[in-house]
């Protein structure tokens, strides 16, 4: 498999890294992706930016083994992901994850199980920032969790 | 001698980013625990379920984790990326 793993301040432009993923990615007929963007609703007061942290070099190793973990279950021929940090405002990209295989069915798969784990054990770190200017830690959700448990189930 | 790192609202919890501390050895648990005893804040930023994982020289551990002198340990609090 194929696998790049980037974390960084600047934006992505998906078009440009599919085009990269399958001049690697061999005999793909199937090539999932998925973006996460910037809502601009969570909770009662309107957005106006994100600002993500991360733990360098370990964070990039974590999401590393996630993505071969993923290369266990279902056949992959090439993986793309992007994460960015820094402050994003409303509607920019967060995170890109790009999935190359055989066929759709593991495709599919291996970019959900790649997002649910990406988002209850990469270490990142999100402050939400509203538009009077206040500003809070992102609680971890119980129902990313659960996401997460559905593949630990099938394991 | 090792060095501790914080994160995400840890960093702010406890106002520090990073700190050198002494140490004559043990484990994530004995220094969490040695962290909790600073006082009433320590204790209720690193309660359990405030702590997500123990990185010991850029190694997430799962579970309690053996520190040696000289380590870098990274206390990190539950994820939120994605």
């Amino acid at each position: 498999m194929w696998l790049d793993i980037t974390v960084r301040k600047a934006a992505f432009v998906s078009a440009y890294e599919e085009e990269r993923l399958l001049a690697e990615a061999g005999d793909a007929g199937a090539l999932v992706g998925f973006q996460g963007r910037v809502r601009g609703q969570d909770g009662e007061l309107p957005l106006a930016a994100l600002h993500l942290e991360h733990y360098p070099g370990v964070t990039e190793d974590e999401i590393a083994r996630i993505a071969h973990e993923a290369a266990q279950r279902w056949p992959l021929t090439a993986c793309r992901v992007i994460h960015r940090v820094g402050r994003l405002a409303v509607g920019e990209g967060i995170v890109l994850v790009l999935v190359a295989s055989g066929h759709r069915a593991a495709a599919f798969a291996a970019a959900e199980f790649l997002m649910d784990y990406l988002k209850t054990r990469a270490p990142f770190w999100k402050r939400e920032e509203f538009i009077d200017g206040s500003s809070h830690w992102v609680e971890a959700k119980a129902s990313d969790d659960a996401a997460a448990g559905r593949w630990e189930a099938q394991a | 001698m090792i060095r501790i790192l914080y994160f995400g609202f840890l960093r702010e919890a406890l106002g520090r980013d990073e700190e050198s501390l002494d140490w004559a050895g043990g484990t994530s648990e004995d220094l969490l625990s040695l962290l909790r005893a600073r006082g009433d804040d320590w204790a209720a930023a690193l309660a359990p379920d405030k702590v997500f994982r123990v990185v010991v020289d850029r190694e997430i551990k799962r579970g309690v984790a053996e520190i040696a002198d000289g380590a870098e340990v990274g206390i990190l609090p539950p994820v939120t990326g994605g």
